[in-house]
């Protein structure tokens, strides 16, 4: 009997009633959400939450000028929410750093283990991760408190005469997001040091390369494409994030997440306004990851 | 000849290594220890006493954190169910099919997910429900963490499909077996491991989430998370810390589980 040499796989004729349901959950109950949130960023606001349904540039406007009380001033640059976005930026940014700088030897450390404990290092690692980020961050402000067991271990040491203060400051809130997304760092790193062939590193050493070299020069180059997956990771997360600025910064420290959702609690709330922040938010992690995929594909065709 | 030593240790590494150990378990575990603290003062050590347990079983508040617990078990359950079997058959679609135009954009759908910051999701879904007028309640949170599972289930179960060779379904058909013995005896069989962990990893993550939710939940239906915000929101009192350990423990248990289902398979499929 002749071999049969098959064309098309056994799933093939049912592809696109495998596919469909996903499509359709997301698409209606994520695109055509989003669709709608854009949509309604040029609307009009209602004052009690809501919209009406007249075309408007206003929300884009406030966001970027202030027209003093009654909107007949000439505009001049409204610095309020352009501050709250940038801040947000710099409060993602060094928490990706102090990501960087305890997750790489973290993950480096695991991934030159045998496997044996490697795998077991990686479960430490990640069960924190599965722990609900809500009790992780009331745990956090548990610890960190004025009158919280630091505090008084160091008071009662005779180390500090008061509180170091922490909570409801801008580093608390950095503490906060290094502690939610640590585990989004050492990850990516481990997979790909761990993929890492080490015999380069020892034809380096065979050449007199001393140790920081070689990690500097034929390793980092190695594993920068985890090392990017791993900033991502973190720094996305962290630039919408509002649990950790809203329990542990106040109301001083406010990042883009509890200017959203300001606007969309209670009556006080602008709907519009709250879409357009929300678009400009998107917008930025869109570009994020563009420039990300854009750097991975270069690497890879390298 | 070994002048240096191997780049594999670095002096330092393993320095730091544990300290992000203790940074990740510190607070956690000082929470966990506080929660059997007697003393009502939550920073002072008052002896050992299970009274904030039985506050949370039985006191004042006990109804309503029950509630919140009933309803996020069963959202979790329900979620999981339906995301898991929405990416189990988009996987067999993307992975088991012969390659396709629009692949990587099915992929990328199924990751958009991830991909949009939890606050923007929040905000597109409660615009959504209002603009058709959808209740806010149980089943707008239902719909809410169903999309936003289907990426989480997806990854652990399109990982362990593109682990199977396709080999199998062609000897199969070789045999003349149809799709649905295919399906039944080879495919789903194979695919349990995947199923597992795609299901566990949806269930945490609807069982965590708290800025969706509180968007889209509407007044007067609360899950654990939105209860414990609404609670420590006047301070944190003994017994959130009690309900703090309790979730802690159910998270820890769901990935112990996990960690040794992949274990188990992968030293099932070495031998």
């Amino acid at each position: 009997m002749e071999p049969v040499y098959h064309q098309k796989r056994a799933f093939d004729p049912l592809r696109i009633w495998l596919l469909l349901p996903s499509w359709v959950v997301i698409g209606v109950f994520l695109l055509v959400p989003v669709g709608l949130m854009l949509l309604i960023s040029f609307m009009t606001k209602e004052f009690r939450g809501g919209v009406i349904w007249e075309f408007s540039l206003a929300a884009y406007d406030q966001f970027l000028f202030d027209r003093g009380l009654f909107g007949d001033e000439p505009p001049t640059i409204q610095w309020t929410y352009i501050i709250i976005f940038l801040r947000s930026i710099v409060q993602a940014a060094i928490a990706t750093t102090f990501c960087l700088i305890i997750g790489f030897p973290t993950a480096y450390f695991i991934a030159t283990r045998d496997s044996q404990n490697r795998t077991f290092w990686i479960f430490l690692v990640t069960v924190p991760y599965w722990v609900n980020l809500l009790v992780r961050t009331v745990s956090l402000k548990f610890l960190i408190r004025d009158n919280g067991p630091i505090n008084e271990f160091l008071l009662s040491s005779g180390l500090l005469s008061e509180p170091l203060g922490l909570i409801n400051t801008n580093i608390a809130v950095q503490l906060g997001l290094f502690y939610s997304y640590l585990p989004f760092m050492v990850l990516p790193i481990y997979a790909s040091v761990e993929r890492f062939n080490f015999t380069y590193s020892e034809a380096a050493a065979d050449l007199y390369a001393d140790k920081w070299s070689t990690l500097r020069r034929i390793v980092l180059p190695n594993v920068a494409p985890g090392i990017a997956a791993g900033c991502i990771l973190v720094f996305i997360p962290s630039l919408g994030a509002f649990i950790a600025p809203d329990l542990l910064g106040g109301a001083k420290n406010f990042m883009i997440g509890s200017l959203i959702e300001e606007q969309f609690k209670g009556n006080a709330g602008n709907w519009p306004f709250g879409a357009a922040a929300s678009m400009i938010l998107l917008t930025m992690v869109l570009i994020a990851l563009m420039l990300y995929t854009r750097q991975q594909a270069k690497g890879e065709v390298r | 000849m070994q002048v240096t030593g191997s780049v594999r240790s670095i002096p330092g590494f393993s320095l730091l290594a544990i300290l992000c150990l203790v940074i990740l378990y510190a607070p956690l575990l000082v929470v966990m220890v506080y929660s059997f603290n007697d003393s009502l003062s939550i920073t002072i050590w008052g002896g050992f006493s299970l009274r904030w347990y039985e506050q949370i079983f039985f006191g004042l508040e006990a109804e309503k954190f029950q509630k919140a617990a009933w309803n996020s078990i069963t959202i979790a359950f329900m979620a999981a169910v339906i995301a898991t079997t929405i990416a189990f058959s988009a996987a067999i679609g993307v992975v088991r099919t012969s390659p396709f135009k629009g692949k990587n954009l099915n992929i990328s759908l199924l990751s958009l997910p991830i991909m949009v910051p939890e606050i923007v999701t929040a905000v597109a879904t409660l615009i959504f429900f209002s603009m058709i007028s959808f209740k806010l309640g149980y089943t707008s949170i239902l719909v809410a963490h169903i999309v936003f599972c289907i990426p989480f289930a997806y990854l652990p179960i399109s990982a362990r499909m593109q682990s199977i060779e396709k080999v199998y379904e062609e000897a199969a058909m070789d045999l003349y077996a149809n799709r649905k013995q295919i399906f039944r005896s080879i495919l789903l069989p194979l695919m349990i491991p995947g199923i597992i962990s795609g299901f566990l990893l949806a269930f945490i993550i609807s069982l965590d989430d708290f800025i969706i939710t509180s968007f889209v939940k509407g007044a007067g239906v609360e899950t654990l998370p939105t209860a414990i915000f609404g609670s420590i929101k006047q301070g944190i009192k003994p017994d959130i810390m009690a309900l703090s350990t309790l979730l802690l423990l159910v998270s820890t248990i769901f990935v112990t589980i996990s960690y040794f289902l992949s274990r188990a398979d992968l030293k099932n499929r070495l031998n």
